[in-house]
């Protein structure tokens, strides 16, 4: 089972994409463990987790059909 | 405002919409509202706001125009670097729309001046470029009950929403700390001077903040209340979020009015801090004892160019390549309003070590040659 990762603002300067797959997680605290494990600088970013449009603040169960997005904070103008 | 016939010739292509009509032009006429920073988002709202007839518009921005500014505040010509920002938007706009009233600032907000100023006012647009003022507003917003637009942008994607406002008798009001409680350090993420920004961006979202403000005073639509719309320039992605507010993200807005100003936004966003700071007063006595190298962090086109003392000119970007070793003791280093000089403090710190004594210029040259007039 893979689910689909999109990603905003300078996320995807760390990712190198903005849509990313991440395989076998069931739950968002696996999600950003594997993620974590893939892409190294992602540990020290600032984002929140959204979760079918909605921002999540604990631990979600994820699976193939979920809308999951990583969003950073945005400060220009 | 009391509207005329020579001002509803001017709005009439819009009273022709049968859901504004002129109910919508009347409201609009009435409504009172802040633009804070008249540079890319605010250049874009302003525009729009002014030409739709606002009735009273207050602008608020302590900056100067520069040549690096001019790809995307479009307001702006050549003749007007090294000018006022807020006088130059105020005095241009004029011309758009005599006939509504344009106030400008040519101030910092700060946690002193923000509730009263956003207390003359309806409705509050952010186009703001950094945490500590993107915070302090929402605080203020919400401390005063008022809507607040909020805009921002990085690199190729932008966001809008509309916080402090309700509906009818919907879900609580949501503020930016439902969507980000705490302020994030100043190094944690980059502004538009060190990621870069296309000039169309600010644009399309300053425009899309004078777009929700306008259904907000008109009460057409449905603007962007407790959703946070995130637009991709790049492939025209949209993605939009619902938000919900969170009892636990109140307790993080100061209580009243006093604690709002002694809230210290800068050192939240760890834009401060006190080791490193020197103001105007004492630049000058360390000067005056010599012993000093100082540096002007700015990019090398930017305004005021400073003549007063000898320095050197290290853009930010270069420091940790290009500065060079000194036989100083002390170095302070200075930028327009004291937040790229306070990065560079901290840069320098890593590189000499305890071998130097290291200060930022509070306030930057603007602080310094305000203090220099008085």
């Amino acid at each position: 089972m893979k689910v689909k990762i999109i990603l905003f603002g300078q996320l995807t300067d760390i990712t190198g994409s903005d849509t990313v797959f991440i395989a076998d997680v069931h739950d968002t605290e696996g999600l950003v463990h594997e993620i974590n494990k893939l892409y190294p600088l992602m540990n020290g970013a600032k984002y929140i987790i959204a979760v079918d449009k909605k921002i999540i603040s604990t631990n979600t169960g994820i699976n193939e059909s979920s809308n999951v997005a990583l969003l950073p904070p945005f400060s220009g103008g | 405002m009391k509207s005329d016939h020579t001002s509803y010739e001017r709005y009439v292509r819009q009273t022709t919409l049968k859901e504004f009509g002129e109910a919508g032009q009347e409201k609009l006429l009435q409504a009172k509202i802040l633009v804070i920073g008249a540079g890319g988002l605010g250049c874009a709202s302003l525009q729009y706001l002014v030409a739709a007839g606002v009735g009273t518009i207050g602008i608020i921005d302590d900056d100067v125009v520069a040549l690096h500014n001019l790809h995307r505040q479009v307001l702006y010509s050549v003749n007007d670097i090294g000018l006022s920002k807020a006088v130059r938007a105020a005095s241009i706009l004029g011309l758009l729309n005599p006939d509504i009233i344009i106030e400008s600032f040519d101030e910092r907000l700060t946690v002193a001046n923000t509730l009263t100023l956003f207390s003359n006012y309806d409705i509050i647009i952010d186009g703001t470029d950094n945490f500590a003022s993107r915070y302090m507003i929402n605080d203020a917003c919400v401390l005063l009950n008022k809507p607040l637009v909020y805009g921002a942008v990085s690199k190729f994607e932008g966001q809008v929403a509309i916080f402090n406002c309700v509906m009818g008798s919907r879900e609580a009001a949501v503020n930016y700390r439902d969507l980000f409680p705490q302020p994030p350090a100043a190094d944690e993420v980059a502004n538009c001077a060190e990621a870069g920004v296309l000039g169309v961006l600010p644009g399309i979202i300053g425009t899309m903040q004078a777009n929700e403000a306008i259904k907000l005073v008109t009460g057409i639509g449905h603007p962007l209340i407790n959703r946070l719309l995130t637009y991709n320039s790049l492939n025209n992605q949209v993605f939009e979020l619902e938000l919900t507010a969170h009892e636990e993200t109140r307790g993080l807005v100061p209580a009243d009015a006093k604690a709002f100003m002694q809230t210290d936004y800068d050192w939240l966003c760890g834009m401060v801090s006190d080791r490193y700071e020197i103001d105007s007063q004492t630049f000058d006595k360390l000067r005056n004892a010599g012993n000093l190298l100082i540096a002007d962090v700015r990019e090398y086109d930017e305004l005021p160019a400073v003549t007063e003392f000898q320095h050197i000119h290290i853009p930010l970007g270069r420091i940790e390549n290009d500065f060079p070793d000194t036989e100083n003791d002390t170095i302070v280093v200075f930028c327009q309003s004291g937040k790229r000089s306070l990065q560079a403090a901290k840069l320098l710190t890593g590189k000499f070590g305890n071998t130097k004594t290291i200060f930022s210029l509070a306030g930057g040259i603007l602080q310094w040659r305000k203090d220099q007039s008085l």
